[in-house]
Formats: structure tokens, sequence, C-alpha cells
């Protein structure tokens, strides 16, 4: 009876949990998680291009990629996918705050998160510049030792997909930090509630997912031709 | 108030730290084994490692053990949309090398 009052009514008590267009809180919620999917597999399709051209130079040049991969930093590497999956963590604690309605909670959560963004941010910096002071950047300078002349052109290649691919993830990663900064305001405002805090838990949606396409960055450009240099 | 909270129950905080840690032994096991010379098995084991993580992350982080199964639907979708991209085009590459015409 209850229910179908509030039904009857909703046009007119409108929130933000509950639409007029929905029919109850729970659809609503679920239709808000489901387009938000719909967006990341549309994310997917796009980085899946760049693994597969990835896949596909890798075996044209396995010696060179080979060469050219074990020069980057695994210790770098695996310290910044901690550092992504450490902030992932704090994200999903952070969703978990907006289930409780814990405001307080939310913003030290989110904020943590963010620092750890900004520190994953931090440690690619300092591996982009290493790479410009190694003149392993492609251009004109490009120079990568022990290599032939005729293999320095693959070579760039293989540094082209790096600072695409990474690169491409670096700039999820500048929007997902902008993202938690607006999320960070919003929650301070009192916007979000146990009943109503979607724009949280899809915003962990976009930064796990971010975190998963650095899953299968580093082994793939890091790691998987380590064991052939030594 | 509302059955709301029973469709998706709040998982605890020791889920999630379980899954952490598992995710962070996962990632120094990967970068170990990335030294020990496994031939062809090299490349599989980081991704079999890889596509672990992701489905933690996934499951767990993502709430994909609490979703609808529409959104679940929409996920193998994704992932074999993703599977014909890679699997044509290497099928492809692969055998342009098999008939000796012009243009491979």
């Amino acid at each position: 009876m209850e229910r179908r009052l509030k039904l009857a009514d909703h046009a007119q008590t409108e929130s933000l949990a509950l639409r007029v267009q929905f029919d109850t809180e729970e659809q609503q919620k679920d239709c808000s998680t489901l387009g938000m999917w719909i967006f990341l597999i549309t994310e997917l399709m796009f980085f899946g291009g760049m693994f597969m051209a990835y896949t596909i130079y890798r075996q044209m040049y396995p010696h060179v990629f080979a060469v050219t991969s074990s020069s980057l930093d695994a210790a770098l590497g695996a310290a910044n996918t901690c550092v992504l999956l450490l902030s992932s963590f704090t994200m999903v604690m952070g969703v978990r705050s907006g289930q409780l309605g814990k405001r307080k909670a939310i913003v030290m959560w989110l904020i943590i998160t963010l620092i750890f963004g900004c520190a994953f941010l931090g440690i690619k910096g300092v591996e982009w510049n290493n790479k410009f002071v190694e003149h392993h950047v492609p251009g004109t300078d490009f120079h990568f030792e022990g290599l032939s002349q005729g293999e320095q052109g693959h070579a760039q290649i293989f540094f082209s997909l790096y600072f695409a691919m990474t690169g491409l993830h670096a700039l999820h990663m500048v929007v997902g930090v902008g993202m938690l900064l607006w999320l960070i305001m919003r929650t301070r405002q009192g916007q979000y509630t146990a009943d109503y805090f979607t724009p949280i838990d899809l915003g962990g949606l976009y930064w796990h997912f971010v975190d998963i396409i650095w899953i299968f960055l580093f082994p793939l450009l890091y790691l998987i031709d380590r064991h052939l240099k030594g | 108030m509302t059955d709301h909270t029973n469709k998706h129950p709040i998982d605890s905080v020791k889920t999630y730290a379980g899954v952490l840690v598992t995710l962070l032994c996962l990632t120094v096991l990967t970068t170990a084994v990335a030294y020990v010379d496994l031939g062809e098995f090299s490349t599989i084991i980081a991704l079999a490692i890889a596509v672990t993580k992701m489905t933690l992350v996934a499951l767990f982080f993502m709430h994909v053990r609490h979703s609808t199964m529409m959104t679940r639907l929409v996920i193998a979708g994704g992932g074999l949309w993703l599977a014909i991209l890679l699997f044509m085009t290497l099928t492809d590459f692969a055998t342009r090398s098999w008939l000796g015409v012009p243009g491979r």
C-alpha cells in the first residue's frame, strides 16, 4: 500500500535517487550501472585496438621488441602497479562508505585514492623523463644502443606504442583525478546519502577499469621478454 | 527500508582487504617469474596472471558478482567482441605467408 502511494505521487516527489521515468530506485540504479558498463565496453574496444597493434608488431620484430621492452624499468612498473591496486582498494572502500552513507569516510577514502592516483602519474612522469634522457623517444634524436641501423626504426615502433599506450592510460588517470576532485566536492556539499551515491559507484567502476588496463599493460610492455635478455 | 540493500549486499572490509593482498601477491609473482626462462610459457603465464587479476578486480571491486544478469550479459558480449577483434586479426597475420602471392 505504501509502495503504491509512493509510485502514484512520485511525479511530484522526484528525487535524485528516483527520477520520474523510473519505477523504483533499484531499477534506476541498475540502469545507471548498465549504462556505465556499456561505456566501459567502448573503452575496452578502443584499448583493444592498441593491444592488437602491439601484438602484431611484437610478432614482426621479436628480437627488437625483446631488447627494447627489457630496457624499461620493471621495478618502477611493478611499484606503479602496486600503487594503482592500492588506489582501487581505497576507491572501493569509498564506494562502501557511500553504501553506508558515511560522508566523512567517503571524502577520506576518495582523497587517499586521489593521492595514489597522483603518485602513479608522478612515477610515470619519472619513467617518461628517463626515456627523454636516454634518447628513447621516437623522433630525430632517437638512438637505441646495441641495435643495428636498420633496427632503429623497429625500436621506434616499440617506443611509439609504449608512449601511445601508457600515454592514453595516463590520460585516463588524469580524467579520473578530475572526476575524484568533483566527487569529493559534491560529497562535501552533502549530495550523497546511503540512498543515492550512484556517481561514486560509477566513478569507482571507471577507476577500476583503468586499473584493469594497467594490469595488462604492465606484463605486456615490461615483463614478457625479460628472460630473453639475461 | 527497501529491498535495495538486500539485492546489493555490502561487502566486508575483510573481503576487500583479502582481494587487495591477493592482487599485490600476484603482482610480485608475475614480476619475479618474468626473470625465469620459461620460453613460450612466459607470455602465457603473464597473461594468465593478468586475467586472474582482472577477474578479481571485476568480481569484487566492480561488484560484478552482485550485478544483474543484463549487466553480466553486456560484459560477456564486450569480451566476445574483443575476442573477435583479436582472433580474426591474428588469423589474418598468422596465415599471410602461407601462400606465395603478391601483397602478403
